[in-house]
Formats: structure tokens, sequence, C-alpha cells
């Protein structure tokens, strides 16, 4: 698949859903520790998301660093904006950010 | 090879000149680190800007040699 497709297709899945998380693993079975660390964060945050499995996709987990250019998984689109990663998340939700930015940008929450 | 905690934290001082770097070795493996950097560099830049900043210091090692790097940011207060 050509670096444009997979663009595209992460255009697609970010425009998709309010909140999408790109990561390791499934928010139930996290594979690596910054991943389980950006779900719980979600969790609390109460919101609705998405999650996308990177070590399912080679070509997005290739493709997210290009599209975001940052070298890390996990990374958090809100409303198909680029926010951060896990530390970056850990510390908007310490000062608060997060569930402001949550509120500012009306994303469904969770049940 | 993972990277030492004073070669990760030396990468960055060249890089943010006057910067102060923290380094806490997190599993005791000398491979999972945290770092705490306070650059006067970092001033009026968003929080992704200034974690790019750190990540370009160590001039693209970051996702790969380097895995787990838990990074904080800030800006000297006085």
């Amino acid at each position: 698949m050509s670096d444009t497709d997979t663009n595209s297709r992460i255009s697609e899945i970010v425009e998709d859903s309010d909140v999408v998380l790109f990561m390791k693993g499934t928010p139930l079975f996290p594979q690596c520790g910054f991943s389980s660390r950006a779900v719980s964060i979600l969790d609390h945050c109460g919101v609705k998301y998405a999650s996308v499995d990177v070590l399912q996709d080679m070509d997005i987990r290739q493709g997210i660093k290009t599209y975001s250019d940052w070298p890390t998984i996990p990374q958090l689109y809100v409303k198909g904006e680029f926010v951060g990663g896990s530390d970056i998340m850990m510390e908007m939700f310490e000062a608060g950010e997060l569930k402001q930015l949550m509120e500012e940008k009306a994303v469904a929450k969770s049940n | 090879m993972p990277m030492s905690g004073p070669e990760i934290e030396g990468m960055i001082k060249d890089a943010l000149p006057g910067s102060e770097v923290e380094m806490t070795d997190l599993a005791g493996d000398g491979d999972h680190w945290s770092a705490k950097v306070t650059a006067p560099q970092f001033a009026g830049k968003s929080r992704i800007q200034q974690h790019k900043m750190v990540y370009e210091a160590l001039g693209g090692r970051m996702g790969g040699v380097l895995h787990a790097l838990q990074l904080t940011t800030a800006v000297p207060t006085s």
C-alpha cells in the first residue's frame, strides 16, 4: 500500500470518531505500559473513544508516525487533531486540561 | 544496546543549552527512563512542540533504540 493510501486511511479513521487512540494492543489488553496508561486516562475522562491496534497493521504503525510527525505510540486524536502521546495526556490530565479539551470539543461521553 | 542515562542527558543538554535534565531509571534496568527537562527554550511553545524539541535533540532515536522514555517538560520558573 502506498504512503498516500495509508495517509488517507488515517485521515478517515481520525475523522470518523470524536476521540481516537492509536495504541499497541486493545483497551482491554494493552501490549505496552504507555498504551495502558493512555487507556486509563481516557477511561478516567469518561469519554467514548475508538482505538486502533497498530500491532495489527504495519502500514498504520509506520504511517501514523509520519502523519503526526511524532515518533512514538500511543497517539491521541480529538476531532481529527493530534493531541499528543501518553506523557502529554498525563500532563494535561493532571492539569485538568484534557477534560477541558474534551468539553470544549463537545465529544461524546461513555456510558 | 539501550542508551544510558548520562548519554540521553548529554544529548538533550547539547541541543538545549542551559537546560536542566533530571533522569530517573524507572525499572532499575537501565532501559526504561524518565526525563524531566526544564529549558528556557520551551517558553511560549506548546506541549507538543516542547516534546518534539527533546525528540529532535535525541536525533531520531526516540521510538527506535530509545523505546521507553517518559518525558516531562517545563519552563524554568525564575
